[in-house]
């Protein structure tokens, strides 16, 4: 920088030498300097960064993208015209991904469920939607419906769950999850906050159990053990295992989310509904309830998202999700060795829908965040 | 389940006064209800129930459960532990034949699962640490790198990473003839990562004998010094002198005895390595897979964990002079550790059930050896199914029994 005139020196009106400029006091340039470049390892991260980008991304976009075949009728005809993905393949085999091996004539009935499925959600994620209360009463009965819908009975044809598959399985499981799971979950952690000492221990049992075990094990036990248990000669549908043993696992984690929002409640809540007179459930459902849910919202959401997760899991029972559409699909010859693209594929679906989730989640605590903020 | 409300009672008590005096009139028709009407009565009849129906209800699985393995001709018994496995497993940290029994399998697919959730915890922690820094450095490029790579990772199935990665490992690293090698002694291949194995000589032992010795003289040190800086608030720098001690002692015998270890380098024998050590692909994708699957939410948790400590503590730790070196490793770091460490557990916790997805790519771990071909052989599966539960079960506890200790040795110590 330039050496600037110091102001004990006299200069006549007039004649003073021109300052220098000043330095970058705002803009993309300073910008720049200061978040890219301002010191010694700063300068080496953007480095890194710019280096790991051209690296990854370059390649990625040439497979993905400018090499890659978006239609064809099998692998063969994906490298004749490209040497990239193989998109075709997702697109031909697109259906079998969405509905599993569902009966094509019948199709409209998930169709109608997801639609339905849209309905139900509406309530629960907007607040000031008009006729909140009865379109709330509608997603409470949501499982039911879509259920009969789905299953068949009562004057629809029947279809078997062995034909489920797919994203339409994927949904299945996640949504009976978070519908059963919820209030089990809650009768857990009352069970956990309670003073009878039988009740409490029972469900620091099973919390504890379903939390100390991996979700895989508990699936086994479900496809080769829970037949011992039932009466000789009964057996039971190998997907109602399933959701069974997947909602048991999601309550355990959704018990302790609730008992955090318990634990939350000043004692003084509690205290002053025993005042009024109410009992054990009335003070839980009028006043302690609506604030531990409140403020569990975070963490239930959270668990719902590694509730979804986790229904992939059940591949390893032999259930046909996206992923496992995607393996079998591969075990086709026209179309080996398009494992990439497949698990690409599935995971964008992922995360496409957990990142939703995720975003909803963040939102509603900056919503219900009313505290002290820096 | 009716549950009758917690049970304390100047209210219930007024109530069954009352009613104690209609029943007086009422005889005993109304006994029934009054018991009823006592918090405390009512609770211990709604417990008794409870367990009734609890015992009731596993008499009749287990009574289910016998005729079941009556009728199918099978015992419930664990002697087929004694047995030979009559499979072959692919990766064994003990020696292991396919004439060793069921129960060594079992040790086998245990010490396998130990392996990679053991390795996972450290690769996941380093990594999550290093994340979640970098997610609050001001560095912006690097800062949305790293967020997308946490949003990315977190919001994708564990399992797709893992088959995703163990794909990637079988279909980019080169077969062995071609293997990438790192200065001729180790090789990136299709078949595994092969290392150099250390082979320590005889006189080895003394190099133990100075690590030990050398952590005793630290830990002594420390010790010491603290007592001094207690007393006259002389510090001295504990860290580096002990790092040089456990450093130096023992590379100091290493040398004086004569560097008594070798190494045996991997060859390339016929289509593949011979020699060294092994790890195998399904290892290798899934200690990657699960470690940076569980770093994102390390990352997370030890980004929220900095921030959770106030500003204004560092600004009071300047202003009683501190330097910033002292204020982050007196004031911030020991503040951080106890918002990070609880979930930290559940996320240490998370890897070790999560490493039961081996089954997925055939890495041999409790689940696919007892639980898995252990069981088709044999067909007991509420024997093996019951042995997997419990060995997570104590896995879990173990974890998070250590992770308590910990939580508790660095908890604030209030008044």
């Amino acid at each position: 920088m330039n050496e600037a005139p110091t102001t004990t020196q006299k200069y006549p009106p007039g004649k003073h030498p021109s300052m220098p400029p000043p330095g970058i006091a705002s803009g993309p340039l300073l910008w720049i300097k200061d978040n890219l470049f301002g010191s010694v390892t700063n300068t080496v991260l953007t480095a890194l960064s710019i280096w790991l980008l051209w690296v990854t991304i370059p390649p990625l976009l040439q497979w993905g993208f400018i090499d890659a075949a978006f239609s064809g009728e099998s692998r063969k005809d994906c490298r004749a015209v490209a040497s990239g993905a193989c998109w075709a393949f997702i697109q031909n085999r697109f259906e079998i991904f969405v509905y599993g091996f569902y009966p094509k004539a019948e199709r409209w009935r998930v169709d109608l469920s997801g639609l339905l499925l849209i309905v139900a959600i509406i309530p629960v994620l907007w607040e000031n939607v008009p006729h909140r209360l009865k379109m709330l009463a509608f997603t409470a009965a949501f499982p039911f419906v879509a259920g009969w819908l789905l299953v068949g009975g009562l004057g629809l044809k029947p279809v078997g769950t062995n034909e489920f598959g797919g994203f339409l399985l994927t949904l299945v499981i996640g949504v009976t999850g978070i519908s059963f799971s919820l209030p089990i979950g809650v009768l857990l952690a009352l069970g956990r906050q309670s003073k009878m000492p039988v009740l409490r221990t029972l469900s620091v049992a099973f919390i504890e159990f379903i939390r100390g075990v991996p979700l895989i094990t508990l699936l086994f036990v479900a496809s080769a053990m829970l037949s011992y248990f039932l009466p000789p000669g009964t057996d039971f549908n190998l997907l109602l295992r399933v959701l069974i043993m997947v909602t048991l696992f999601a309550s355990g984690y959704m018990a302790e989310v609730v008992r955090g929002g318990l634990q939350a409640i000043p004692k003084g809540q509690y205290e002053a509904a025993q005042s009024m007179g109410l009992g054990y459930w009335k003070m839980m459902r009028l006043v302690v309830l609506p604030q531990a849910l409140k403020i569990s919202i975070p963490g239930i959401v959270n668990t719902f998202i590694a509730l979804y997760k986790d229904t992939t899991l059940v591949i390893v029972i032999g259930l046909l999700d996206p992923l496992g559409i995607g393996r079998s699909s591969l075990a086709d010859s026209k179309w080996q060795g398009l494992s990439s693209e497949v698990y690409i594929f599935v995971a964008v679906f992922f995360f496409i829908s957990c990142f939703g989730m995720s975003r909803y989640a963040l939102y509603l605590e900056r919503k219900l965040d009313t505290g002290y903020k820096r | 389940m009716p549950t009758a409300p917690p049970g304390e009672g100047v209210e219930g008590e007024a109530v069954l006064a009352n009613h104690a005096a209609a029943a007086g009139k009422a005889g005993d028709t109304n006994a029934v209800l009054r018991v009823w009407r006592n918090k405390e009565a009512r609770a211990v009849i709604v417990q008794i129930l409870t367990l009734v129906i609890l015992f009731a209800f596993f008499a009749y699985i287990i009574d289910n459960a016998a005729q079941n393995l009556a009728r199918l001709g099978k015992t419930f018994s664990y002697d087929f532990l004694w047995e030979p496995a009559n499979y072959d497993i692919n990766q064994t940290l003990i020696s292991y034949t396919l004439q060793s029994t069921h129960f060594r399998a079992m040790l086998v697919g245990i010490l396998n699962t130990a392996l990679v959730a053991g390795c996972g915890i450290v690769l996941a922690t380093v990594l999550g640490f290093v994340l979640g820094v970098l997610r609050l450095s001001k560095n912006w490029l690097i800062n949305r790198i790293v967020y997308c790579f946490i949003e990315f990772t977190r919001n994708v199935p564990v399992l797709l990473h893992i088959l995703l990665i163990y794909g990637l490992i079988l279909n980019v690293l080169p077969v062995p003839r071609q293997a990438w090698d790192l200065g001729q002694v180790a090789f990136l291949t299709n078949r595994g990562v092969f290392l150099p194995m250390p082979v320590p000589g005889d006189a080895f032992a003394w190099t133990w004998v100075a690590i030990v010795v050398a952590i005793g003289l630290t830990w002594a040190f420390r010790h010491w010094a603290r007592k001094v800086q207690d007393k006259t608030g002389k510090i001295y720098p504990v860290f580096w002198i002990g790092f040089g001690t456990i450093v130096g002692l023992p590379a100091l015998t290493f040398l004086a005895t004569g560097a008594p270890l070798s190494w045996e380098v991997p060859a390339l024998t016929g289509f593949n390595f011979q020699g060294g050590m092994v790890a195998r692909p399904e290892f290798m994708a899934l200690w990657l897979a699960l470690s940076y699957y569980t770093s994102a939410y390390i990352a997370e948790i030890v980004r929220s964990g900095i921030l959770a400590v106030h500003w204004g503590q560092t600004e009071a730790a300047y202003a009683i002079g501190l330097r910033p070196n002292r204020t982050l490793q007196l004031i911030v770091i020991p503040q951080a550790l106890r918002v990070i460490v609880p979930p930290l557990t559940s996320q240490f916790l998370n890897l070790t059930k999560n490493s039961s997805l081996a089954i997925a790519i055939g890495y041999m771990d409790i689940v696919a050896t007892i639980g898995g071909i252990s069981l088709m052989q044999t067909g007991k599966e509420m024997e093996t199914m019951l042995i997997v539960l419990s060995i997570y079960l104590v896995f879990s506890l173990v974890i998070s029994a250590f992770m308590n200790w910990y939580n508790k040795k660095i908890k604030l110590v209030e008044r």
